[in-house]
């Protein structure tokens, strides 16, 4: 990703250093050979609509290409591919908190093993941040209320900065971090063969201990929908309409559970709001993520080890 | 009561037909409220770029060392709403366009003088909120005001700093609103919308923008202290709000604010380069729509201020389209700007030297400007120093330029004297070698990573050769600044007296004697010219040097 964006980069230099030089050399050019002196007259132009149309037009289709070029980028960058292993992130004045499939918990420190598209499911329990990797041209804002999402795909072992690249009180440029990339042989051995509970088993837990699985069985008779097999599923509301059953809807319906109900149930669910921590949410969301997994594994949260690497 | 302070055999002007306080503070004179404008708003100035020196030298070193965190947070928060509110929106309408437009209209006064008066005691009452908010200890929100930190977490004076700009917001209001119909009521027969120097055709633009846009962050920022104050749901995601509300109602304004800031910028230029190059303006309706074009689209791209921020990818691309849209009037600017000089007959006087650095500086602003507004590159640079680069490109490289070139323009007709010509030509060189020393590492700063709005970068001590540069810079620059203010000061005193038309320059104001007397015109004039009609006019005195 980060050539893509330096090449786009370099492209747009080359196109306006071009444009920047003609001008300044027609200015200085004008102010020299124009410049006023004895027996010169200026010459009254009213102006010219060929010349007005050309450069519009011109500098108007070099825009294009730079949008085109940006936006194509931007959508490779906003959409994270499907088979990237997981990170749910919770941010807070002024740390980052990282939190693996497998359970491990960081701070302030990422490990990733190379070659491996990371996908970094983020939230904030204050304010807004935002997640800026600058070696991998990355930046996405964290906010408090809801899920946002970035992707890197790191190619290259080594120690990046992470900064919060959105102001945030008196520690923001404290909020600073790190990604370690790393061999896959040594991240197996960073993550040092388990002892940390799974996140989804984590949900799991909680899921019975907060009664949820007491309304949503996995089977059709529970007063809640049953949600094997929901993660990425189109969902049909209440009031006709039909939203996708994201992180961030399955995250609103257990902190907001009025706020779309499915067709057919009842409003009936009480709300989770202030009850839970964020971390205990996304253990919650990598649960119902985790339930009823395709065999495809087109859905569900993936963990860096069973993440398909990547090939290059 | 102020007596009349004519001495025997002088000239009566709008300066010494009354002294004393009262005739200044009950003033509905336009020139004079602009002379009023011109200490409030050079006073804030400095102020602002107080604060601004004291970021610069934090930064010479990576550790935060100079002031805490707080302090520096402080610092950047009241440098940006200082320099913003009280200096960048109102500087050029308040004082250029309020001196200038009604007699470039060839009116007596503003259509509400006293509206124009009572837009001064706001922006007055405003700063004086803003300055209360100084003293008291800050705000460190940021000049934005991002929520839920504003309305939640900090414990700084949120409520009166916001407050004073709602109220220097109706000051704006009010300017616009006046110009608006002035412009529509007051031109002198013969002055048509197509005879209008593009001077006021650039504040007739912005009057709109002001009008239209200002109430919005008014009314945001009655919201923000809404729910500072009563806790109620607005933006605060906990409370039940939305953040990303707030952006977009804070940049339905902030963005078109821009326009603002450097449309007077463009026509003060206009003046200029069309003065100093003998010639009329290339393509003068292209100019004027422009202007209006830029108006008008700069109000539908204001999400590119929020490609990060969590916004639904489509909306991103609509609005990186449309930023597009609002770069093709900015180049015809740049454009026909360049082709005015062509085969003109040049000189180099200080507004002149000023008009350049616009048009250069504008040009890299702008041309920067197109980086953010390409998504995929706008992903890694925003809220980096390369954004700081770009819009003090515009802003400072733009319109402070813009608005320095302007000042020694019309420094003559406002005063009656001359300034040093060589000490102008001095103070243009320092504050376009000044400013681009101080912003042009930031770019590459910003490309590199640094984050914007950090105190301490001493985790990448990489960054510290580029801050260096900047703040070296920006010691130059404030010699630049601070030269101007001392020379037109002295020149007031110790200045040759200017003639009616010292550059030989066409326009209405230039007809009349400098200073102008309270009335303007004798008679009502009655204009059979073109706008820039340098053909016809003699260059009867040598050009003052």
């Amino acid at each position: 990703m980060a050539n893509n964006v330096d090449a786009l980069y370099i492209f747009l230099l080359t196109v306006s250093a071009l444009m920047t030089i003609s001008i300044f050399t027609m200015i200085i050019f004008f102010a020299i050979r124009f410049r006023k002196r004895a027996g010169h007259q200026a010459e009254q132009i009213q102006g010219s609509h060929a010349l007005e149309i050309t450069w519009s037009v011109i500098p108007f289709c070099v825009f294009m290409v730079f949008f085109g070029w940006g936006a194509l980028l931007y959508f490779k960058e906003r959409k994270p591919p499907q088979n990237s292993a997981e990170v749910y992130t919770v941010a807070k004045q002024w740390m980052w908190k990282f939190e693996h499939m497998e359970g491990q918990r960081e701070i302030n420190e990422l490990h990733v093993p190379v070659g491996r598209d990371v996908k970094m499911i983020m939230t904030s329990q204050d304010v807004i941040h935002s997640f800026y990797v600058p070696a991998f041209r990355i930046k996405q804002d964290v906010l408090p209320g809801r899920y946002t999402v970035a992707w890197f795909h790191p190619t290259k072992p080594g120690t990046y900065h992470l900064f919060c690249a959105e102001y945030c009180g008196t520690s923001h440029s404290g909020m600073v971090g790190s990604v370690v990339v790393m061999e896959p042989k040594d991240y197996e051995a960073w993550m040092g063969g388990g002892g940390n509970q799974p996140l989804a088993v984590t949900g799991e837990r909680l899921f019975s201990e907060l009664g949820c699985v007491t309304c949503h069985r996995s089977d059709t008779q529970g007063r809640g929908p049953n949600l094997v097999g929901l993660f990425n599923k189109p969902v049909l509301l209440e009031d006709g309409r039909t939203v996708t059953a994201d992180e961030n809807y399955i995250r609103e319906s257990i902190l907001q559970p009025a706020a779309k109900v499915v067709n057919g149930y009842k409003p009936i669910m009480p709300t989770f709001q202030g009850q839970i921590s964020d971390e205990q949410l996304n253990a919650l969301v990598a649960y119902v993520k985790s339930l009823g997994q395709q065999p495809t594994g087109q859905t569900g949260g993936r963990s860096m080890a069973t993440a398909t690497p990547k090939t290059q | 009561m102020a007596t009349a302070a004519v001495q025997p055999g002088e000239r009566e002007t709008y300066l010494n037909r009354q002294y004393g306080i009262k005739s200044w503070l009950l003033t509905v004179d336009h020139k004079r409220i602009a002379l009023l404008y011109l200490m409030g708003i050079t006073f804030f100035f400095f102020i602002g770029g107080f604060f601004a020196l004291l970021i610069r030298l934090e930064l010479l070193t990576p550790a935060g060392d100079l002031v805490q965190a707080d302090t520096y947070n402080k610092l950047f928060t009241m440098h940006g709403q200082v320099m913003v509110f009280f200096f960048l929106i109102p500087a050029v309408p308040a004082v250029l366009g309020n001196f200038l437009i009604p007699i470039m209209i060839g009116a007596r006064d503003l259509a509400f003088p006293r509206i124009n008066l009572l837009s001064w005691y706001l922006y007055m009452i405003g700063g004086v909120m803003m300055l209360y908010t100084i003293i008291n200890g800050g705000v460190d929100t940021g000049w934005t005001f991002y929520t839920p930190l504003s309305t939640e977490f900090l414990n700084t004076h949120v409520i009166t700093a916001g407050l004073a700009i709602f109220v220097a917001g109706f000051s704006s209001i009010l300017t616009g609103l006046n110009f608006v119909v002035t412009t529509h009521r007051m031109r002198a027969p013969g002055m048509t919308w197509s005879r209008l120097p593009l001077f006021v055709w650039a504040h007739y633009a912005t009057s709109i923008i002001q009008l239209l846009g200002t109430p919005v962050l008014a009314i945001t920022l009655l919201l923000v202290v809404c729910e500072r104050l009563f806790h109620l749901g607005i933006f605060n995601p906990a409370l039940g709000g939305d953040p990303l509300l707030f952006q977009h109602l804070f940049w339905f304004y902030s963005h078109p604010a821009v326009y603002i800031m450097i449309l007077p910028g463009m026509g003060i230029v206009s003046e200029i380069v069309c003065c100093f190059s003998r010639k009329r303006i290339f393509g003068y309706q292209a100019m004027a729509l422009a202007l209006l074009g830029i108006a008008v689209v700069g109000f539908l791209v204001w999400a590119h201020h929020m490609f990060v921020a969590g916004i639904s990818l489509y909306a991103a691309l609509i609005f990186s389209l449309l930023s597009y849209f609002v770069a093709v009037p900015s180049a015809i600017k740049v454009f026909n700007w360049t082709a005015t000089m062509y085969n003109g007959s040049i000189s180099y006087q200080t507004p002149m030297l000023y008009a350049f650095g616009f048009v250069g500086l504008f040009t890299i602003g702008g041309l920067t400007g197109l980086f953010l507004a390409s998504l995929g590159i706008d992903v890694h640079v925003t809220d980096t120093y390369f954004v700081v680069a770009h819009f003090h490109y515009i802003m400072v490289g733009g319109m402070v330029m813009a608005y320095l070139g302007g000042m020694h323009f019309w420094w003559p007709k406002i005063s009656g004297r001359m300034y040093p010509e060589g000490w102008g030509r001095l103070a243009a060189l320092l504050v376009f070698v000044g400013f681009n020393l101080t912003f042009f590492p930031q770019f590459i700063l910003g490309y590199m990573g640094m984050p914007r709005r950090y105190w301490d970068y001493s985790h990448s001590p990489e960054f510290q050769i580029l801050n260096v540069l900047s703040t070296a810079g920006a010691t130059i620059l404030a010699v630049g600044y601070l030269l101007p203010m001392i020379y037109f000061l002295w020149s007031m005193r110790y200045g040759k007296p200017a003639p009616a038309n010292p550059w030989n320059a066409a326009g209405l104001e230039w007809m009349v004697p400098s200073p102008p007397p309270t009335f303007n015109f004798d008679e009502e004039p009655v204009v059979t010219w073109e706008a820039y009609n340098y053909d016809e006019i003699k260059e009867e005195v040598p050009v003052a040097q």
